[in-house]
């Protein structure tokens, strides 16, 4: 792990994405349905699941999307990223969704469907369960 | 990143959950930028108000947590959507005024200051050379760095809010002192303000953090606030340093070149419907000059001139609205060109500026069409 952005624990499911996400344009604020038929999460929702991609794009005003998606029950238990954006990084502090950067060895071993257990505060943070 | 015992208890929640969600943005903010530790700040200036920008989001969370929220440093606030004096005139409808009305409410709930303007470094007093600050406005946070001698990093609408509910910033980038790693050589001579403003564009794509420029002469203020408004549209750069010779950086040039690169990326059209002056809002010192330059001439178009409240205030007790209005000038306060909802393309094709950040702004949010010129020659060519 490379850097531990908002603290938190979570377990669930991987869902995983090799593109960016712009959240204000392309998250629907509440159902968290992607609607970008471009990008390859399109039709899925982020509910409930340990979010997976390489890093958020687009404006920074896309942090009250996630703040929003949280308020409506349907956000992500915690987001794992490659690189640092401010936009996920503040949204998901002011959203309370544990947040790490990982290392491009880790990202792909982070396979789609796979659960995790991950605590940022273990000195072994991410745990793959059966 | 360290944090004090304090601080460490408000991330856990020991000091309710508003306090949490401020300490935790700046956590995140500072671990994002590898800052050691917080450090206190003497004002905020905080972005985020017009709700043609926040949306409905923004404004629900701004309702909820203004509850039990208030600003523990002075905090002043960027432009609104609007000037309520006159809102009446530009048909928004029901719908924005009263969601833009709740957050003029939120805000002024948690006891910031309700001021509507990107130019806070020219309504308030500046505070002494070194104090930290938090601008979350781009132009604003590169005036306070580079002519000011505050010190910012380029904050975004959350980490200026959570610095005003804490009254701390991560010290981090620009917080510290650091040479500039590129110096660009300003080579066009005799330079307008629109020239400025087409360098500090230039300036804020091929920096990094700061820019150093030389072969700079004296620049007035509009040459000044037009340079801060450039760089802050193009980029993540936040200063400018001014030094002949500094060897140590890369240097490039702005010439001929370079400019008409970025004249012709935002110059898009060859005449304009109307005309608008105020993108950073105009201070006092312009508004006074332009009442004089436009002694004996009226506009033959419509021409918006935007302000904030509190020079309009003192621009109407000298007289010089009464003489802007009757070269046929509208006068906005609380609001700006830059993402005005009172600008619209179904009602207008192409507008006139001198402002390379309402250039942009107007071409990529309002899908607008531009004509750039200076303010010399829009007086010459749309002033009769």
């Amino acid at each position: 792990m490379k850097k531990i952005l908002v603290k938190g624990k979570a377990k669930g499911k991987i869902l995983k994405s090799s593109k960016p996400i712009n959240f204000l344009g392309t998250v629907d604020k509440k159902t968290s349905i992607i609607n970008d038929e471009h990008h390859d999460l399109f039709k899925k929702s982020l509910k409930d699941t340990i979010l997976v991609f390489p890093y958020g794009i687009g404006s920074s005003v896309g942090a009250y999307t996630i703040y929003s998606i949280k308020s409506n029950n349907s956000a992500p238990l915690a987001m794992i990223c490659e690189k640092v954006d401010l936009t996920v990084a503040t949204g998901c502090a002011l959203a309370n969704i544990p947040l790490v950067t990982v290392s491009k060895e880790e990202f792909s071993s982070l396979e789609n469907g796979k659960n995790i257990l991950l605590d940022t505060e273990s000195s072994n943070p991410i745990t793959f369960l059966e | 990143m360290e944090l004090t015992r304090e601080e460490e208890s408000a991330l856990k929640g020991e000091q309710g959950e508003i306090m949490q969600m401020a300490y935790r943005i700046l956590v995140a903010t500072g671990e994002a930028t590898d800052a050691e530790k917080l450090i206190p700040i003497e004002w905020a200036h905080l972005s985020g108000v017009n709700y043609n920008t926040i949306g409905d989001a923004g404004e629900e969370f701004l309702s909820s947590i203004s509850k039990g929220a208030k600003v523990k440093v002075k905090t002043s606030l960027n432009p609104m959507g609007f000037d309520i004096d006159s809102v009446s005139k530009y048909n928004l409808d029901d719908n924005f005024i009263s969601k833009q009305l709740s957050i003029k409410q939120s805000y002024e709930q948690m006891g910031v200051i309700p001021s509507f303007s990107c130019i806070p470094y020219e309504i308030f007093d500046i505070p002494q050379g070194g104090t930290q600050v938090s601008f979350a406005e781009s132009n604003a946070a590169i005036h306070a760095n580079s002519f000011d001698n505050l010190k910012t990093n380029k904050e975004s609408a959350f980490s200026a809010l959570a610095s005003a509910l804490t009254g701390k910033s991560p010290f981090s980038s620009l917080r510290k002192e650091e040479s500039s790693k590129l110096t660009i050589r300003m080579k066009i001579e005799n330079p307008s303000e629109l020239t400025y403003g087409m360098l500090g564009f230039f300036a804020g794509k091929v920096g990094d953090e700061s820019v150093n420029i030389s072969g700079i002469g004296k620049m007035d203020t509009r040459s000044c606030k037009s340079l801060c408004g450039g760089m802050g549209t193009s980029g993540t750069c936040a200063k400018f340093n001014f030094n002949e010779n500094d060897a140590e950086s890369e240097t490039i040039d702005f010439d001929e070149k370079e400019m008409n690169e970025v004249y012709d990326q935002l110059n898009t059209s060859e005449k304009g419907d109307l005309i608008t002056l105020g993108s950073p809002q105009l201070g006092l010192e312009e508004i006074s000059d332009l009442a004089v330059r436009l002694k004996g001439r009226s506009f033959k178009k419509r021409c918006m001139i935007f302000c904030p409240r509190a020079v309009k205030e003192q621009a109407t007790k000298l007289g010089h609205t009464e003489k802007l209005k009757g070269a046929g000038c509208e006068i906005l306060s609380d609001c700006c060109t830059c993402l005005t909802p009172l600008i619209r393309k179904d009602e207008v094709d192409a507008v006139t500026t001198n402002s390379i950040k309402g250039a942009y702004y107007l071409k990529n949010s309002n899908g607008v069409d531009v004509n750039l010129k200076s303010l010399s020659e829009i007086i010459e060519d749309e002033t009769k």
